[in-house]
């Protein structure tokens, strides 16, 4: 069992560019359900929509990667308005129910077979990166950790979004706005009695997250050079949660820090698990098994967190959007 | 049965790439070829292979095509990554085959970052070359809808009743639906006789219910934990459990016994026995349910709890003992759901549950959170729209995509769902 590999690799995923992602996203976790107290299961419907708003305005229209960034983020806060009006007045539950399926609606819409030309139904769309990649300033050659320049680029641009993002929100909450928006979390009634359009603030919330997660939809695919919608199912939103969670929700530290823990530790457990199995020491478990394993853990993590520490590692109790 | 199998077979194929890849059985012979690229698929119509049919490819300035093996299976290697035009020579399909609708053909194919691709042409048996007749076509829809809103409705009683009584938004109850399915799976594969592995599930759903409410939700409910947070905790159990069926139960779709049955004509109406009899239990089930929420003195005690707790309590209901029933009943019912699910789809596979997870809540939400009548009116009402919109032509693939529309409509017009008490909500 090679341990060094075994550690490398954690590391790497540390800083790899789907970690990036993941931070970004659960960050527009945090400003729905941290800051706001917006229960978003729909999430990975806003990846989707950056992911494809993006894509399909690149390969469809021949967009260039500025434009395109620009229809992605449009894209996806028009999602948050279409979620928005129907949902943001009604309970908690109402929401989390609605955002799920419409995140679904999103995935089995870009999946099916009438649309092919467009979204490439089951197979994804592919070689949309073109334009970033040209961007890149950095020359051919080796990087750090056996990196290539597109590697790096990616890197560099992903983890310059999330401490750009990461600043933004902070500097957000502690703003007028964040606290109107920290207010309407312990209390909405009594923040609409102070005259402020609640509505109004839920909505604008709900468009930054969204955002936030388009942002991630697109660091997520672009240095994979596809999509496919298989990933944007409801597990996805899921592990997002579980990042948010680790973290602590109303941080902004938190979901960042969460989804390194997340991704450093599924790696760790896959590369112990494996080695384990391929020295013979394991003999009840295959290859598969042990991914899958991975995935009972996840679920057990998240409920665990919830019960034991619901406000994660970073997290103040007292700043829970529940009681 | 062939269309609804056709359709089903469709959707499925097109939803859930995750279980398809996994899958053993369809997957395509390894290529022969050299060629460090390739196009795959499998051809199979009704569960029965289509061997020599001839498929061709062409693109990136290179052309080739290939027939169908005794399995169905073909490759074509390609000396290339790009994309290329896969085209299924309709004329080699046998008698009575054709393609399922809204499959194209000829189709692109492109390479993303895997050396193979698959395409998969999905088939039904001679339902395309002649629309039939619409008329007829509706009855049998609604017949298939009715069926499978019933089926829906057992989860949906079973989570209303949980969600009155405890407040609780259960997102593992897909997997206790999951669970009836693979426990008659897996008790059969033991050489069980068949009502013995039925009546195992049940119990086995049940004991489910009851170790889930004693272990997990009767001491988060003790220590006061709230909603939102129990909510979230149901999410990581459904996460858990979904992987722990997997890890045990592989990710190969099979099949319970006498799935495949012939559809039989009951004057106008052409249906299968499967559906026919999952319509009857459902209906008998549900109604027996009903009859005890209204008439016995449990159902008045279960009744009292979800209107309100505390005075129920006061006036001397034992409420944990009606939440611990409540539960079992749940699991109960969630686990003849997932058996019917798994003769409707027809197939038992470890995210079964979770495909029909939104719509059980859809219908849920439709009749109205915690009602237990609004729970199987919102799920009749998904179902019959689910199976409905092929008739009017919507796109078998996007037959989910309709009752998740209509349940967020409705939410605009009457938050509180059809049945719905009116409340203030923001």
């Amino acid at each position: 069992m090679d341990f060094a590999a075994i550690l490398s690799n954690a590391f790497s995923e540390l800083i790899s560019p789907t970690t990036a992602a993941y931070a970004l996203a659960a960050l527009g976790l945090a400003v729905h359900f941290g800051y706001s107290g917006l229960l978003n299961f729909g999430q990975a419907g806003f990846m989707a929509v950056g992911a494809y708003g993006f894509a399909i305005s690149t390969l469809t229209f021949k967009a260039p990667f500025f434009l395109a960034l620009l229809i992605a983020v449009v894209a996806a806060a028009v999602f948050a308005l279409i979620l928005g009006i129907p949902t943001l007045r009604l309970r908690a539950d109402y929401l989390a129910i609605v955002t799920i399926a419409a995140a679904e609606i999103v995935r089995y819409l870009v999946t099916t077979n009438g649309w092919t030309a467009v979204t490439g139904s089951a197979n994804g769309l592919a070689a949309f990166e073109g334009g970033f990649f040209e961007m890149n300033p950095f020359p051919p050659g080796s990087y750090p950790m056996g990196m290539n320049n597109r590697d790096f680029f990616i890197r560099i641009v992903g983890w310059t979004l999330v401490i750009v993002a990461g600043i933004f929100v902070w500097l957000l909450m502690r703003s007028p706005w964040g606290r109107v928006l920290k207010g309407i979390r312990e209390d909405e009634n009594a923040v609409r009695s102070l005259g402020k359009n609640v509505y109004a603030y839920k909505m604008q919330a709900l468009i930054i997250g969204g955002v936030l997660g388009a942002l991630a939809g697109l660091i997520f695919t672009l240095p994979r050079g596809a999509i496919q919608p298989a990933n944007y199912g409801t597990e996805l939103t899921f592990f997002l949660w579980t990042c948010l969670l680790l973290g602590g929700m109303a941080t902004v530290l938190g979901p960042v820090i969460g989804a390194m823990i997340f991704w450093v530790v599924l790696s760790l457990t896959q590369g112990i698990l494996s080695g384990l199995i391929e020295s013979g020491i394991i003999t009840w478990l295959s290859t598969v098994q042990a991914g899958q394993l991975r995935f009972i853990l996840v679920g057990i993590a998240l409920m665990l967190l919830m019960i034991f520490r619901p406000q994660g590692v970073f997290g103040n109790k007292k700043e829970l959007a529940f009681a | 049965m062939g269309a609804v199998f056709a359709s089903v077979l469709a959707i499925l194929l097109v939803i859930a790439p995750a279980s398809q890849a996994t899958s053993p059985s369809p997957a395509p012979s390894p290529s022969a070829t050299s060629s460090p690229f390739s196009i795959s698929g499998f051809l199979r119509n009704a569960g029965a292979a289509l061997p020599d049919v001839k498929i061709s490819v062409s693109g990136e300035g290179f052309e080739a095509s290939t027939t169908s093996n005794a399995n169905g299976s073909w490759t074509i290697g390609v000396p290339k990554s790009g994309t290329y035009k896969v085209e299924l020579d309709e004329s080699t399909l046998p008698e009575g085959v054709a393609l399922a609708e809204g499959q194209e053909n000829p189709r692109q194919v492109a390479f993303g970052q895997t050396s193979n691709q698959t395409t998969i042409f999905t088939f039904g048996a001679g339902i395309v070359v002649q629309q039939g007749n619409f008329a007829q076509d509706l009855t049998n829809r609604l017949v298939a809808g009715l069926s499978f809103g019933l089926l829906l409705a057992l989860a949906a009683v079973g989570l209303s009743l949980i969600f009155g009584t405890t407040g609780l938004t259960n997102f593992a109850h897909g997997e206790m639906v999951t669970l009836g399915a693979v426990l008659v799976f897996v008790f059969n594969a033991m050489g069980l006789p068949f009502w013995l592995t039925l009546l195992l599930a049940l119990v086995g759903g049940g004991l489910v219910g009851y170790v889930q409410d004693a272990g997990l939700w009767r001491p988060l409910r003790r220590r006061g934990t709230g909603l939102v947070p129990m909510m979230i905790v149901s999410i990581g159990l459904a996460l858990a459990a979904r992987y722990v069926i997997l890890f045990y139960f592989g990710g190969a779709t099979e099949q319970l016994p006498g799935a495949q049955s012939a559809e039989i004509q009951l004057g106008p109406i052409s249906v299968s026995p499967n559906n026919l009899w999952s319509l009857i239990i459902s209906a008998v089930v549900i109604i027996a349910v009903g009859l005890m929420l209204m008439k016995t003195r449990f159902g008045k005690a279960t009744r009292a709890v979800a209107d309100n707790p505390a005075l129920a309590a006061a006036s001397g209901i034992d409420v944990d003992a009606v939440i611990r029933v409540v539960w079992i009943v749940g699991g109960v019912l969630a686990s003849l759901g997932g058996i019917l699910w798994a003769y409707y789809r027809p197939g038992v596979s470890f995210n079964m549950g979770s495909q029909i997870l939104l719509l059980i809540f859809a219908g849920v939400t439709l009749g109205g959170l915690g009602t237990v009548f609004g729970a199987l009116i919102g799920s009749i009402v998904v179902g019959i729209f689910t199976e409905l919109t092929t008739v009017f032509g919507a796109p078998a693939d996007l037959k989910y995509v309709i009752p998740l529309g209509v349940m967020i409509l409705v939410l605009l017009i009457r938050p509180q769902g059809i049945l719905g008490r009116r409340e203030r909500v923001g």
